[in-house]
Order: structure tokens, then C-alpha cells, then sequence
């Protein structure tokens, strides 16, 4: 029964962070907008583990392992290049311009 | 022996390539070059006899076919096939033999010239393309030695290349031919649009079919073919290249200016001789023009100074009388005076080489520095050089038709045949007067040559006189079997008066038996008429070698350095009434000036370069640039764009497929 | 009106205007503070999608680890957060429309329920969602006889086994990759 409702508000999610992810410079608040689609897409799964079974509630738990190991990976990338260039506008980080 | 033909070809043409080779590793190996240049021609020649027996023996001409070379449909397909018949035999006979004996005499002559080698290769390499225009079953063919032998003789021409001078002759030469190429070149074309065949069987069996009598596109053709005839044969108007051809080496003159090559325009006439039936106009445009031609250059041969020019501007008049000659229809007469045309002036000409070798090493020993070829330094040469001056008489008499030589027969038929023809129509008649006109100038001209040259005084000095001597005997041995040949040479088409059976006539008969259908052989003139032709014919040489002969001789004759300027008509003669000096101003300037500023300056530079060329590099340049704003390096640009493909992929695949 | 129905709306809402205030505040630990928040909601949506033990680990894990890991970075980089360059409005319009239309193709998704959703499994005119999809059945039966946490540990540690080994050497790999990149000097 929540299933329609369910997908709207996931997909209204994701949208909202994509839209994050085009529209913001800082690098951390663009990862944390990659963070709320993945919530999204979450919540799209268990939404789903009732009709498909307790396989959509696995794939969360797998998505946030995961999510969790880039999460980590990636603020260290991020502290990495902030070590070299002082600043994490992602406006400035055009090295690869050309 | 006549399938071996094509041997005449591979022959020469392996000499040029041994001989090239000699040349091109500077050896200095010139016993080897003596033979192998020389020998490949006897060779050839040797062949040419076998072919032509071959040939008498059965009377099928043989068509020898190389390969296949253009096979494009059923409607085009060109061969590289040789055609041996009674026409090109005797073409074969005429190029192999005097070529031989032209390439003894450069044995002699040119021996001490440091490009010995290169010089018979390329002589070599001209007689084999001399030999695939004369062999050629079809024009395509023909045309391939056409071009070839313009090749060469711009080589040769331009042999001494080192003087400017020499290498701009050999440069107009060409530029004269390809003038005359195109014409030839449109003509293919139109005959092949029109016949559907290149092959002359085949165009000689379909003629009368294929094209009304007088019609138009014979007409064009017919024209368009002889425009290709005044270029490579040195008629009016693309006959200024001769004259300055002279430049070359006297043997290249003797071979390629007087007996072969520029022959070729009035074997490709009688070759395609059913066209020309087919286009009356052609035809008297033909023999008029040649008629012009004829007196047109003997006037200015009157005048001239130099040996070699003289002989060039007699050439240019003699091809004349050859182009009359087949204008009016007497095919075998044109044919006949070529072959013994070829005899007399290789005579002359090697003859005024001799005489130019033996001034060139007495100028040298006595270290004076005039020209060797003007004939105001010479005189007097009988002592020195007899068999030279024996010879050369004899070619005198010849050229200007004394019985019993070769050149009387042959020219005394053309006039007799125009004369002939004149009984119908004016047109030819005016030729003819023009062609009579022509023998009484020949004859003044030629007997004014050996006096200058032969008879009185010598005028170069005594420094100078002291060290002349007879030429040797390989160049004098050339000259011998020459002379025989124009002695006998009449013998070939002896007319009925005087007990012969015009054998040519017989010989070529097979050839010329397509032209006969559309236009009556000419019959000559018999009886009264024939005697006062001929008694006319004699009696105009003996005045016109007379007069030469006086008026020369009781002239004072100045050398070079205190000769007065000359004026009047003398003047305009002198310099060949200034043709050159109009070609330059009214064709050669304003294409030159076309070229650079409309072509060069207007359209290559301003347009091509600036928009086509530039264009395309700013074209590239900005699409580059459009590229290159797509890579700024900023990240959330990159994910915007990856996001729409993701918003088109998610519509693909729930609608199962994009539109 | 069904209670459920009223309180999930209440719960997306909540959501919703959370995420919508993660995305604008100019502010980094706000962003952080409201995408925590949005986290909480979804934990709740969870719940009310009978996920209990997952909404317990989305608080634990998502809200309480991954968020306070990503407060820590922003405090360490002592970001202030720079004001908003209006002038990159062209970009952010091409976004808002990019991602309006993502939106928009996947709000398609919310027209379905299980019945629409067993048409277009099957091939038969109107088939029982129940038969369909037997697998939903059986989670509910599985979190009847092994309690909630249990349904789901028993497929992870019986089916799932391999997955669930290569996810401990990802974290694993993540942890060192993450201290190596993180060191002064290695």
C-alpha cells in the first residue's frame, strides 16, 4: 500500500540531491548530496522488500557498508588535495582543463 | 618475319636504356656506346628488310598485338597493338635506314663531346618512338610515339642545355607541339565518339557509314588532326620551332628535323586519309596551307645567314609540298616526296655538319672565335672538302629536281597532280602557282648556299684557311650511301614517260584504297601536258639554280663583323618577316601577364589561399574551439553533462527505446 | 483517511524539507545537521515499512558514524563556507532543469502498487499479487518465526555469505586507503 508513495518520495530525493551535486561547489556538501541520493535509492529498496522479499532489505544493508567505505576514502581524498591547494571549491580544481 | 616487328621497337629501345645507363654513371666507356647505339639500329633495320620482304612476299599486313592496355567496355577498348602494311613499312624502311646511317655519322661528330652517352640514348630513345607512331595500329598508340618523339627532340634540341639559349628552343619545341597535341587530342576524341573505334582498319572499313560526305563533324576532326600536323610537322602557323631547333646538334637536325619526326604529321594524314575524302574543305585548307608554307618559308631561306637555318626554313617548305601533296588528294606523291625528302636533307644537312665540324676545328687551331655556322665565313670549301662538296651538289640538284634524280620524280609528280587537280578548281590552282613559285625559290636559295659555302674564296682568314681539311671517313661514309640513295631513289615511283611502273603507287595501293572510294585517284597528266609540266618543272630549276648561282657569286659577300645592316624587304626576310616577335606580343605576353595577375595573384592567392585554404584551417580552429570549451576542467560541468546522458539512457529503457 | 498514510506523509515531508535545506545552506555544518535530520526521517520510513532492524542501523551507521566522520572533516578543515556566486546562474538553471527532468522520469515510478505492478509481472489477465510475488510472503513469515533481525541475518549469513565476506575486505581495503591518503608523511 505505501509502495506508490514510497517511490515519490525516493525519487524526489534523488532529484533534489542530484540537483545538489550540479549546483554546489563546496566538495564536502557535493559528497553529501551524493550521501541523500543514496539514502534515496535506500529507501526505494526496502519500499520494494515487500513485494520482492527480504532481498531489497539485504541490498540496503550492502549500500550502506559501502557507502560508509567511500564516505571515508573520499573525505581523505578530499583532506589530501586541501593539504595542496588550500581550498576545496571544486571551481578551482580544474586541473584537468584542457 | 613480319610478327617480329615489334623488335624494331624493343631494339632502340634497349640501346637507350644501355646507353641512359652509361650516361647516368658518367662512364667513360665510349666504345661501348659506339656500339650498342649504332648497332641496335642496323639491328632494327635488318628487321625492318626482313618485315618488308615478308610483307612483298605476302601481301596480308600483320597486326601484332603487345597487350591489352585500356579494356574498358565493348565500346572502348584500346590495345597496344603494331600494325605492319605497305604504309608503315615503308615508313619503318625510311626511319631505320637513314637512322642508322645518322647514327654512324654522331659517331664521328659527337665524339668528343663529354654527354656522348646521353646523346644516343636519346637519339635511340627517339627512333623507338619514332617507330610506335609509325607501327601504331590505332591513333591512341600512335599517339603515345607522337609524344615520345616530342620528348626527345626537346632533349635534343636542348642538348647543349648549359646555353640558355639551347634549352629555350628545346622548351618552345615542346610548347609548340603540345599546341598541336591538343588538337589531336580532341580529334581522338570526336573520332571515337563518332566511330566507336580508334583502330585505322577500323575507321578506314566504317568511314563512308558512319560520316556523311562533308559533314560537319568530319570537317572538325579533319581540322583539329592537321591542327596537330602544323605543330609536330612545322607548318604555318606553329612552325617557328623548327628554325630554332637548329640549336641542337646537326645529326638531331639531320633525324629529327628533315626526315622523321616531322614527317609524322603527314603520315597521320594519309593514315587517316578516308576523314580527310570525307572533308573536301579540309582537304584544299590542307594543300593550301602547305602550298603558303612552301613559298612562305622559301622566301625567307633567301636570306638567311646561317648554314643550319637555311636548311630548316627549305625543310619547313619542302613538308609544304608534302602537305599539298596530300591536300590534293595524291597520297603516294606526299608519301614518295618524304621518303626522298628524307634521303636529300639528311644529305644536306649531314653534309652542312661535316662542313660545321671541319670550320669548328680550324676556328679552334687558329683560336678565333666566329661563328661556324655562318656561311660569310666560309667560301671556297671545294678545294678543302670535294666528296663533302661532291655530295652535297648532288643533294642541290635533288632538292632542286633536276632529273634524274630522286628529287625531280617526287616532286614533279606533286606539281603535275596539283596541277591536275587545279583543272577543276581554283582554290588548287592557286596552290599550285604558289607550289611552282616555291621550286624556282628553292633553287636560288640552295644554289646561293653552296656558293657561299663551297665556291669563290674562303673568307674566314688565312689563319683559319690553313687548318681545313676533308671530314673523316665515318662521317663521309653516311654521306656516301646517302648520296647513292638520292641518286636512285626516284627509282621507287618512276612514272610511265619514262618507262617505270610507279611501284610506290602499286605498293601502296591496299592502304589507300578506302580514300579511293570516296575520292577518284588523280590521274596524271599524259601527253602534251605531262611534257610541258616536266619541260616547265626543268626549266624552272636550271633558271632558279642559275640565277643563284650568278647572283651569289658577283655579290660581294661581306663577313659577319663588317656587314651592313639590311633594309627594305632584305630586311624584313632577314628576320623571318618578325612571326616570332608577333607571336610574343600578341600570344605569349598576354598569357604570361594573364596568368600571374588574374590566375596567380587574383584566384590562387586571393581566393583559393584566403578562403579555401585559410577557411578550412579557421573552420577547424573554431570547431576546436568549441571543442576545447567543453573541457574546463570544472568538475560539476563534467557530472551536468553525465547526468543528461543518465536522463537519456533512463528513457530509453523505460520506454523501450529512444526516438 | 488511513493513519498510516497521514503519518508517512508527515514523515516525508519532514524529509523532504530537510533534504531541500541540505542542498542551500551556504553553511557546511548546517548541510550537515539537516542531512542528519533527513536521515532520523528516513529511519522513521523505514520503520513504517516494516525494515525495523534497518532503520535501527541507518541511525546507527548512516547518522551516527558516516555524518559525524563527515562533521569531523568539516570542522578539521575549519571551512567557513563562502557566499553564493549568483553570477553562475546560467549553470544552476541547466541543473535545476536536469535534475527536474530526472525527477520527473522517475515520478513515474509512483503510480505503481502491487497489483499494477503483478500485471505487468505476469502474463496472466489478473493475476493474485500474492502468487506473483511469493517472496514477500515469505519475509513476512521469515520475520514471524526469526524476529526481525533475525529475517534478515539468516539469507545474509546463508545466501548472501560471499557478499557479506568482500564487503569486510572492502572496509578493510577503505579503512587503510583512507589513512594512507590522510597521512602527512607515509
Amino acid at each position: 500500500m505505501l509502495l506508490g508513495p514510497s517511490l515519490t518520495v525516493s525519487a524526489i530525493l534523488f532529484a533534489i540531491g542530484a540537483a545538489g551535486v550540479l549546483m554546489r561547489r563546496n566538495a564536502i556538501v557535493v559528497f553529501m548530496c551524493v550521501e541523500l541520493m543514496l539514502n534515496a535509492v535506500n529507501l526505494s529498496f526496502v519500499a520494494l522488500a515487500q513485494v520482492h522479499g527480504v532481498a531489497g532489505q539485504l541490498m540496503v544493508f550492502f549500500v550502506m557498508t559501502v557507502a560508509a567505505a567511500e564516505a571515508a576514502v573520499g573525505l581523505a581524498i578530499i583532506l589530501a588535495i586541501f593539504r595542496h591547494t588550500q581550498s576545496v571549491d571544486l571551481n578551482s580544481i580544474n586541473l584537468l582543463k584542457g | 618475319m613480319a610478327s617480329w616487328a615489334w623488335l624494331t621497337i624493343a631494339l632502340p629501345l634497349l640501346g637507350g636504356l644501355i646507353n641512359g645507363g652509361l650516361a647516368l654513371t658518367r662512364s667513360t666507356n665510349k666504345r661501348l656506346v659506339s656500339l650498342v647505339g649504332p648497332g641496335v639500329m642496323i639491328a632494327a633495320f635488318a628487321v625492318a628488310v626482313g618485315a618488308f620482304l615478308d610483307l612483298h612476299a605476302t601481301g596480308q599486313p600483320t597486326r601484332i598485338l603487345l597487350w591489352s592496355w585500356m579494356p574498358v567496355s565493348e565500346n572502348l577498348n584500346i590495345e597496344m597493338a603494331l600494325l605492319i602494311d605497305q604504309l608503315s613499312v615503308v615508313m619503318l624502311l625510311v626511319v631505320t635506314g637513314v637512322g642508322s646511317l645518322i647514327h654512324l655519322f654522331s659517331v664521328g661528330y659527337m665524339h668528343a663531346d663529354p654527354g656522348y652517352a646521353r646523346y644516343f640514348s636519346y637519339l635511340n630513345f627517339f627512333v623507338a618512338g619514332m617507330l610506335i607512331l609509325v607501327l601504331g595500329s590505332s591513333l591512341p598508340v600512335t599517339f603515345i610515339g607522337w609524344e615520345a618523339v616530342g620528348l626527345c627532340s626537346y632533349l635534343l634540341i636542348g642538348f647543349w642545355f648549359e646555353v640558355n639559349a639551347n634549352s629555350s628552343a628545346g622548351f618552345k619545341a615542346f610548347l609548340m607541339n603540345r599546341i598541336g597535341d591538343f588538337g589531336v587530342m580532341i580529334a581522338m576524341l570526336l573520332i571515337w565518339w563518332s566511330f566507336g573505334t580508334l583502330e585505322y582498319t577500323g575507321i578506314a572499313a566504317n568511314a563512308a557509314r558512319t560520316l556523311p560526305y562533308g559533314s560537319g563533324t568530319a570537317l572538325l576532326i579533319t581540322l583539329l588532326l592537321f591542327m596537330g600536323c602544323t605543330g609536330k610537322s612545322a607548318q604555318i602557323p606553329l612552325y617557328t620551332w623548327l628554325p630554332d631547333a637548329m640549336a641542337g646538334p646537326t645529326p638531331v637536325s639531320a633525324l629529327i628535323h628533315a626526315a622523321t619526326m616531322v614527317t609524322a604529321g603527314i603520315f597521320v594524314v594519309v593514315r587517316t586519309g578516308v576523314l580527310f575524302t570525307l572533308a573536301p574543305m579540309a582537304m584544299e585548307i590542307v594543300a593550301v596551307i602547305g602550298a603558303v608554307t612552301a613559298f612562305f618559308a622559301a622566301t625567307i631561306a633567301l636570306k638567311q645567314n646561317d648554314i643550319k637555318k637555311v636548311l630548316a626554313y627549305s625543310t619547313v617548305s619542302q613538308l609544304g609540298y608534302m602537305f599539298l601533296a596530300v591536300g590534293s588528294g595524291a597520297w603516294t606523291a606526299g608519301i614518295f616526296h618524304l621518303v626522298t625528302h628524307a634521303f636529300f636533307k639528311a644529305l644536306l644537312f649531314l653534309g652542312a655538319g661535316s662542313v660545321i665540324h671541319v670550320m669548328h676545328d680550324a676556328l679552334h687551331h687558329a683560336q678565333r672565335h666566329d661563328d661556324a655556322q655562318d656561311m660569310r665565313n666560309m667560301g671556297g670549301l671545294r678545294s678543302k672538302m670535294p666528296w663533302t662538296f661532291a655530295l652535297m651538289g648532288i643533294a642541290t640538284l635533288a632538292i632542286a629536281g633536276i632529273p634524274p634524280l630522286a628529287g625531280f620524280f617526287s616532286k614533279d609528280e606533286i606539281l603535275a597532280l596539283a596541277f591536275v587537280r587545279g583543272q577543276g578548281s581554283q582554290v588548287y590552282l592557286f596552290a599550285w602557282v604558289l607550289g611552282v613559285a616555291a621550286a624556282l625559290l628553292t633553287a636560288f636559295y640552295m644554289a646561293r648556299l653552296m656558293t657561299l659555302t663551297f665556291l669563290g674564296k674562303f673568307r674566314g682568314g688565312e689563319d683559319v684557311e690553313q687548318h681545313l681539311h676533308e671530314a673523316p671517313a665515318v662521317m663521309t661514309g653516311p654521306l656516301t650511301v646517302l648520296g647513292g640513295l638520292t641518286v636512285a631513289g626516284g627509282l621507287i615511283n618512276l612514272p610511265a614517260f619514262v618507262g617505270g611502273h610507279h611501284w610506290l603507287d602499286h605498293w601502296l595501293e591496299p592502304v589507300l584504297a578506302p580514300m579511293a572510294l570516296l575520292l577518284n585517284p588523280l590521274q596524271p597528266p599524259h601527253g602534251s601536258t605531262e611534257m610541258a609540266l616536266v619541260a616547265g618543272a626543268i626549266a624552272i630549276a636550271t633558271v632558279g639554280l642559275a640565277a643563284g648561282y650568278l647572283v651569289t657569286s658577283r655579290r660581294e659577300t661581306p663577313t659577319p663583323a663588317t656587314a651592313p645592316a639590311e633594309a627594305g624587304f632584305g630586311k624584313l626576310l632577314a628576320n623571318k618577316y618578325y612571326v616570332d616577335e608577333i607571336y610574343q606580343k600578341v600570344f605569349v605576353n598576354p598569357t604570361v601577364w594573364f596568368s600571374r595577375t588574374v590566375l596567380w595573384r587574383g584566384l590562387d592567392a586571393g581566393l583559393i589561399d584566403r578562403f579555401a585554404v585559410g577557411g578550412s584551417a579557421r573552420l577547424a580552429k573554431g570547431l576546436g574551439w568549441i571543442g576545447s570549451q567543453l573541457q574546463n576542467g570544472q568538475v560539476a560541468f563534467y557530472v551536468t553533462i553525465f547526468t543528461i546522458g543518465v536522463v537519456l539512457v533512463l528513457r530509453a529503457v523505460m520506454t523501450g527505446g529512444l526516438p | 483517511m488511513d493513519v498510516t498514510l497521514v503519518v508517512f506523509w508527515i514523515l516525508a515531508g519532514w524529509a523532504i524539507l530537510s533534504a531541500l535545506l541540505t542542498v542551500t545552506r551556504v553553511n557546511p555544518v548546517a548541510s550537515v545537521m539537516w542531512l542528519v535530520s533527513t536521515m532520523f526521517a528516513l529511519a522513521a520510513l523505514f520503520v513504517l515499512l516494516d525494515a525495523q532492524f534497518l532503520a535501527a542501523i541507518q541511525v546507527i551507521v548512516y547518522a551516527g558514524a558516516v555524518m559525524v566522520l563527515f562533521l569531523f572533516a568539516v570542522m578539521l578543515l575549519n571551512l567557513e563556507g563562502t557566499p553564493r556566486n549568483w553570477k553562475r546562474w546560467p549553470l544552476w538553471l541547466l541543473a535545476a532543469g536536469v535534475s527536474g527532468v530526472l525527477g520527473a522520469q522517475l515520478l513515474v515510478m509512483g503510480g505503481y502498487d502491487r497489483q499494477r505492478l503483478a500485471d505487468e509481472f505476469s502474463t496472466m489477465p489478473s493475476p493474485d499479487p500474492n502468487l506473483v510475488f511469493p517472496d514477500g510472503r515469505m519475509m513476512v513469515d521469515a520475520m514471524q518465526s526469526d524476529g526481525v533481525v533475525g529475517a534478515v541475518a539468516r539469507p545474509l549469513f546463508e545466501a548472501y555469505l560471499i557478499p557479506f565476506e568482500i564487503t569486510s575486505v572492502l572496509l578493510l581495503v577503505a579503512v587503510i586507503g583512507a589513512v594512507v591518503l590522510a597521512k602527512k608523511r607515509i
